[in-house]
């Protein structure tokens, strides 16, 4: 029995380590079976993804996780309490329970997060293959657009539009991902220029598929992948932006459980009370190391010519 | 031909952060409760009747004089209030790069000379643990462990009170102005309130600066010209420090000023932090005061000093790597 499942297992790696893949499905197959080898190998990767798929379930289940609410609290009996067995992190100047409070505040962040993604990501991926592929004018002129857009100093750029829309969430994460796309585009179109010289393009081509067709079917597609590794690795800083603008009061307002706003609060309380301010900001860091190791394994095991 | 359009985006991004997004200028100043007649006087005097292109042509006409227009939290001139700041942020970023670049290249030489080493070991945390932690939060924590519970800094601010009104501000870098003046208590206290500050930005410099040192010194270290090198017989501290640092180093000024300008725009959470009076700590005091004008008079100088070191570093990359240079 123990054999058998041995030997079918070799075998089966054998069939998707094979260099003459029979199939397509075999080929693919094969190569997602060796980034995953790749990846698994890499140990600290590996605790990246342990802890992002942690921060998503605690963010799924927040209400069935926290202890107590994380708006509410008691000011007569519970404010300011020091870390203990009741209260693992303490509690704010509001007698609420911090660890409570960092558990709601990971909805935030991971909602920021994928948004942010969703919305810089596209944009830098049709500018640049558009770019790309068009060529001549408006390749000039929509890489001269991100140039200006790449010089642009982001924090400072996304606190003058969060002091223009208005303070809040929403807001904080149009300013984020208004200053980030541009490296998405970038990438996007360095691709671009070596696929729109292969075979398959051409023979798309010559079929009379309009350009936009190929554009979007043919070679977004394909470009996906490394945009995708790289929106991984700047999710670090997308989540320190948004706690940055937390911090300074534009982005998500109290009482809202924001990680940065929290740490604003418990500014005025370090010097005595060092807990408020310390608990979230080690969740600020636990999450973005994730996110950084996250994104090198991805790298390594997607893209190992950018591998060092 | 880049740094000009460049800069004209960056005008053009203000403006329209200033003029359009804000649903009515007027309405803000008026109040809407004002007559009619009001209004489309006011209107008039701040030139809103106009075309949006003439506007724009004003605006860019105004800035280009240095006319950021008057401050509403200080009533002063937003470009006066900004001469003031910047010496404070300039202080602080300049001994931040000091430290980074002071500490942050021989550790990236080191650690690419020993790969897998305990010094590569330590350049390759210091990386990560600078990518991933908020600055402002480490700013506080250690405000309160070398401040508060171990005493061997001063806490937020520039220099003690007591110094304050003492001083002839000449150059405005405290540092400085003390020396000058011969004030070695003062300038003792003044190097005790930035030591802290300074080594935070230090280090997140730092963190970017030894593993990009290391990344380009891996890449020297590996072409043919060292193993030329060590045929002839050279010494290993000359080959790495004279030949492949050398190298190294176009690319590496590159680095260095980027996270200069990087540093000068960073510093505006750190300012937040330390209470630092400097060009960062006004643009989020006028943020909070809804002060439009401090706010994109101070996005217009941080984004110009960002964009002139980045024009600054291709140049310095043309001047250092003879490749480059046209014949």
């Amino acid at each position: 029995m123990n054999d058998t499942t041995l030997a079918k297992r070799e075998t089966l790696h054998d069939w998707l380590m094979s260099d003459r893949p029979l199939s397509r499905r075999q080929a693919s197959l094969g190569r997602a079976y060796n980034a995953c080898r790749t990846f698994t190998r890499n140990r600290l990767a590996i605790l990246g993804l342990l802890i992002v798929l942690a921060l998503v379930v605690v963010a799924l289940a927040a209400d069935l996780l926290a202890p107590y609410s994380a708006y509410i609290g008691d000011l007569r009996t519970t404010r300011l309490l020091p870390p203990s067995s009741a209260h693992w992190f303490g509690t704010d100047d509001q007698g609420r329970d911090i660890l409570s409070r960092i558990i709601h505040g990971s909805r935030i962040t991971l909602f920021v997060v994928l948004l942010v993604a969703v919305l810089a990501a596209p944009i830098g991926l049709v500018v640049g293959t558009v770019a790309g592929y068009a060529g001549g004018m408006v390749d000039a002129v929509l890489m001269r657009i991100t140039d200006i857009f790449l010089a642009f100093p982001r924090l400072i750029l996304a606190l003058a539009f969060v002091a223009a829309l208005g303070p809040g969430i929403e807001n904080a994460v149009i300013a984020i991902a208004i200053t980030s796309w541009p490296p998405y585009a970038r990438l996007a179109r360095a691709e671009t220029l070596t696929i729109r010289q292969t075979d398959y393009i051409a023979a798309v081509q010559l079929l009379g598929a309009s350009p936009w067709r190929i554009v979007l079917r043919h070679i977004m597609p394909l470009c996906v992948s490394s945009v995708i590794v790289r929106v991984t690795l700047d999710m670090a800083g997308i989540i320190l932006t948004a706690a940055g603008l937390g911090f300074l009061g534009l982005g998500a307002q109290p009482p809202t459980p924001e990680w940065g706003a929290m740490i604003a609060n418990g500014r005025l309380y370090v010097l005595d009370q060092w807990w408020v301010a310390a608990a979230p900001g080690a969740a600020i860091f636990v999450v973005s190391l994730a996110f950084n190791l996250l994104g090198d394994g991805l790298r390594d095991a997607l893209d190992p010519k950018a591998a060092k | 031909m880049v740094i000009l359009l460049t800069y004209l985006g960056l005008l053009a991004v203000t403006f329209f952060i200033g003029r359009v997004i804000p649903v009515d200028p007027v309405l803000a100043i008026v109040g809407d409760r004002a007559p009619a007649h009001v209004i489309a006087r006011v209107r008039e005097e701040l030139g809103l009747n106009k075309p949006l292109y003439q506007q724009f042509y004003i605006y860019l006409g105004k800035v280009l004089q240095g006319d950021f227009g008057t401050s509403v939290l200080t009533s002063n001139p937003v470009m006066q209030d900004i001469r003031r700041a910047f010496p404070a942020t300039l202080e602080l970023a300049s001994l931040g790069i000091l430290i980074g670049a002071g500490l942050g290249v021989p550790l990236g030489v080191w650690a690419a000379v020993r790969r897998g080493g305990l010094v590569d070991q330590v350049v390759r945390v210091t990386g990560l643990v600078g990518y991933s932690v908020p600055i402002f939060w480490l700013g506080l924590m250690a405000l309160l462990v070398f401040y508060a519970r171990l005493g061997w800094v001063s806490g937020p601010g520039r220099i003690d009170v007591s110094y304050e009104f003492t001083l002839v501000p000449v150059s405005g870098l405290l540092l400085l102005d003390t020396v000058m003046a011969g004030e070695w208590e003062a300038f003792a206290n003044a190097l005790s309130h930035l030591i802290l500050p300074a080594s935070l930005l230090g280090y997140f410099s730092l963190a970017y600066i030894s593993r990009m040192t290391r990344s380009f010194m891996l890449n020297e270290l590996a072409q043919e010209y060292v193993i030329a090198a060590r045929a002839k017989g050279l010494s290993e501290v000359r080959i790495i420090w004279r030949h492949a640092l050398r190298n190294a180093m176009v690319p590496l000024v590159t680095v260095i000023a980027l996270s200069y300008a990087g540093l000068l725009e960073g510093s505006v959470l750190t300012e937040t932090v330390f209470a630092w009076p400097g060009l960062g700590l006004y643009i989020t005091n006028s943020l909070q005061n809804a002060d439009m004008n401090a706010v994109l008079g101070g996005t217009i100088v941080v984004g110009s000093i960002f964009i002139g070191l980045n024009l600054l570093s291709d140049v310095l990359y043309k001047l250092l790597d003879p490749r480059t240079r046209v014949r």
